[in-house]
This record gives C-alpha cells, structure tokens and sequence, in this order.
C-alpha cells in the first residue's frame, strides 16, 4: 500500500481496543494496518466489516488516518474486483436511478397519504438522472464494478 | 450567512418521509429561510461509494455542491452520511487544486463547474449554532420531558479535525438541543458507539451490523430511557428496522425512534402522526399513549 503515514505505526492496538465491529467480527484493525505494510490484502473480508465509525482515527497515538487507509485499501481491492454481492447491487441502483436507495410503490403512497408530493431529487428530472449518468461513465464507475 | 438549500438524499425521502415533512415544518416554524435543492442525486454514501472510488464519489458529491452554488445558498442536511459526503467532498475540492481540476475536467462534460462558494451545514449544528437552545426553548409549546437516550451517530463528529465540533468523547451540543425541547438526556453506556450500519456493513453483513446494534439497544434500555433521538436516517433505520429484526431472533426492545426533526415537530405543537412517527417499524403503544397524555394535557390548558 502507499500510505507512507501507515509506516509511523508501532503497533499499540489503540485501534482494535477501539472497534464497535472488532467486539464481534474477525475485523483486526491493528493487524490490517501491519499486513498491508508487507503484502496484498485486498481478498481478506475483514476489510468490508469497518462501519467506517472512525473511533480508531480519533485515538490513534500516532495521528495515523486510519479509517481512510482502511478505505484506501478497499478502494485497492474493489480495482482487483473484490465486489461483494450487496454492494455491487447498491452501484447499480446509483448507475440507475442517482440513487442508492431509490423509491418504490409503497414509500410513493405513504408520501402522498402524509401530503409530500413526488421529492425533487434527481428522479423528477430527466436531464438531472442523465447529468448524473454522463459523469458516473466519465469516471468510469459503471466499468469499474461490471 | 447565506439562505438555506434543503439536501434530502435517499433514505429520508424514498425511506422515512415523515422526517422530511417533520423537518419542513420546523423550519417553517422556526422562520429559517430555506428551499428545497431540486435535481439531486444520492451525495453519495460514504461507506460503499467512497470506499470504491474516490474521484467518483468527489465528482457526484461536486455536482450536488454545485446546485447550491448556482443557487448562492448553503446546503443543509439532515442526515449523517450526507453530511460526512458533501461536507468532506467540499473540504477537500475547495483545499486541493489539483484534485478540484481533475473533477471540474469531468464536470465540464455537463457544463457546469465546481467554484467553492459554500458551506455545508447538518440541522443538528445548525440549530445549535445559529438558532440557539435558548430561542428553541422560548418556542416550545408541548415541553415533551421524555427520557431520551441521544445517539450522535459516528459522522456528524468525526473525524473531529474535519468537522471541527469539538471532541468525539464527550460531545454535549446534541444533548443540550434535546434538553431545549423538555426531555432528559440520559447518560447510558456506549453512548458513541457505533449504531452498526455504516461502512456497507448492513447491506453485506446484516447479522453483524445487528451485533452492534444490540449492543447498543441493551445499553439504552438499562438506562431506562422512552426513546432514542438520532439525527440520520441511517442511523434511524438501522434502529427501527433493526429491532424487527433483532425481535425475530426474541431479542424483543421496542424503544421508539426519532430523528431530532420529529422530536423538535412535537415540542413545537405537531402531533405524533405530523411528524411521521406512526410510519415507523418499531410500535410502542404505551409510549404512544404517554406522549398523548402530554400532549392532550398541555391543550386542555391552552
């Protein structure tokens, strides 16, 4: 990984005694950041159990932005085309709809039963969804998780 | 300060719409000039997009700054993610020139560009800073005194050095908002951990997430509290539809959710079904009866 932050690590475990997903999970934040050091981690599935809670940022000793090495080291593994099933179905709602959660039949009713009309978000206007289209082909997100 | 666009996102209008309705009529309420941000699309979420693709997650999160910016308002947002999303996307593209060009080369394909004119404010630090718990208290109509376990949820604190709020262990502007509105803020153990939903985790890894979850909701209801009050959709989800599930599995809690929206709705006077709270998941019908009983109170001596 080319984090050379990561590298100031001395291996206290402040992260992993901080981890809300580490209590219950194999997710070993302090082991993450040294086995990056030396080789490729990108298939390990602890790496998605980080809720991205930030607590072993906060109390790192040493200031290492860790939580943002941890989505360093996803963004590495989603490039070698580790997708996990669930979030590769989130991109596609977003490539469709410029929504992650997009609405459907019972939230449109509900909205009307309590006086909201349809939102005016990126759905209620074409030219918006296909702005948002063009831009999600030009970084070429729809490439990246095919 | 500049005026006030309204930010939806996904959840709250396609998810949670009563704390969209809940929201607009506070801020009618409280006179804040604002308007709704039309054409937008997902920010987008932190937790899967940021973690895929960063130049993709600045460029859609760019586009959305950019509708306020040719608005000339601020964005206002009411939930977490948005918050972390629009607020550190904007960070970074006003501080990093290198990075703000490569993503006005791919705006330019839409022809519009990013300038970095504006701020992005959540209602939790808004209120608290430009409203103030004082002007909010002399507003109350229906002090509410429910004991209340506060959840600040993880992204409108940190990381602290970006959101610049003040410390992450022991934050008070929430609780001190809660308090404003004649409810209790009760201390309960965990308070800042994590509700579980983040990072993909609920969408790849229910059960886990729920692990968190639990762990959380065994603490609240130690303490004692009637409810929980958030102020993120997500955080509000994986709570409410968090304890059907957990119930599921006989972990039975039945602690009502509310978003700060809906808890400051029915202080100012709107009744438990104006605020959306009836179209949440998790029922607790002797809460419900309780807020009745306050709120009927207060209009027999009106």
């Amino acid at each position: 990984m080319k984090n050379s932050d990561i590298l100031t690590c001395f291996q206290c475990g402040a992260c992993t005694g901080s981890c809300p997903s580490g209590r219950y999970t194999s997710l070993n934040v302090r082991r993450i950041i040294k086995d990056s050091i030396k080789k490729d981690i990108s298939d390990q599935m602890d790496l998605w159990m980080c809720t991205t809670c930030y607590n072993c940022q906060e109390r790192c000793p040493r200031g290492i932005k860790v939580t943002d090495a941890i989505l360093s080291l996803r963004a590495e593994a989603v490039k070698k085309g580790h997708i996990l099933q669930a979030h590769r179905s989130v991109c596609k709602f977003l490539l469709e709809t410029g929504h992650a959660v997009p609405i459907d039949d019972i939230h449109i009713k509900i909205r009307e039963k309590i006086g909201l009309s349809e939102p005016e978000t990126v759905r209620k206007y074409p030219k918006a969804l296909n702005d948002v289209k063009t831009l999600l082909e030009s970084t070429g997100f729809n490439e990246l998780i095919k | 300060m500049k005026e006030l666009s309204l930010y939806l996102g996904c959840l709250i209008p396609n998810r949670y719409p009563g704390i969209e309705k809940a929201t607009k009529l506070v801020l009618e309420r409280l006179g804040i000039k604002w308007s709704e941000l039309k054409e937008a699309s997902c920010c987008p979420a932190p937790g899967v997009f940021r973690s895929f693709d960063q130049t993709t997650w600045l460029t859609l999160a760019s586009r959305n700054i950019v509708l306020g910016e040719e608005k000339n308002t601020d964005i206002l947002t009411i939930c977490n993610g948005c918050f972390s999303t629009l607020k550190d996307a904007n960070n970074i593209l006003k501080n990093d020139i290198s990075i703000r060009a490569q993503v006005n080369d791919h705006l330019k394909k839409i022809d519009i560009k990013y300038q970095g004119t504006i701020e992005i404010r959540h209602i939790i630090e808004f209120l608290d800073k430009e409203i103030g718990t004082k002007k909010i208290n002399q507003l109350i109509e229906r002090p509410l005194e429910l004991r209340v376990a506060v959840h600040y949820g993880c992204h409108l604190l940190k990381p602290t050095k970006e959101r610049k709020l003040g410390g992450a262990e022991y934050p008070v502007f929430f609780d001190r908002l809660v308090e404003a509105t004649g409810a209790i803020s009760v201390p309960y153990e965990g308070k800042n951990s994590c509700c579980g939903a983040g990072g993909g985790v609920r969408s790849a890894m229910l059960e886990t997430s729920l692990k968190m979850t639990e762990y959380k909701l065994q603490r609240m209801k130690k303490a004692g509290v009637d409810c929980i009050v958030e102020a993120c959709p997500f955080c509000h989800l994986q709570y409410d539809s968090g304890q059907v599930e957990l119930a599921k599995a006989g972990k039975v809690f039945e602690i009502p959710v509310i978003h700060y929206s809906q808890l400051l709705g029915m202080a100012l006077g709107y009744s438990f079904e104006e605020v959306g709270l009836h179209l949440n998941a998790t029922r607790n019908l002797e809460f419900e009866s309780k807020v009745a009983r306050i709120q009927k109170r207060d209009a027999s001596i009106k």
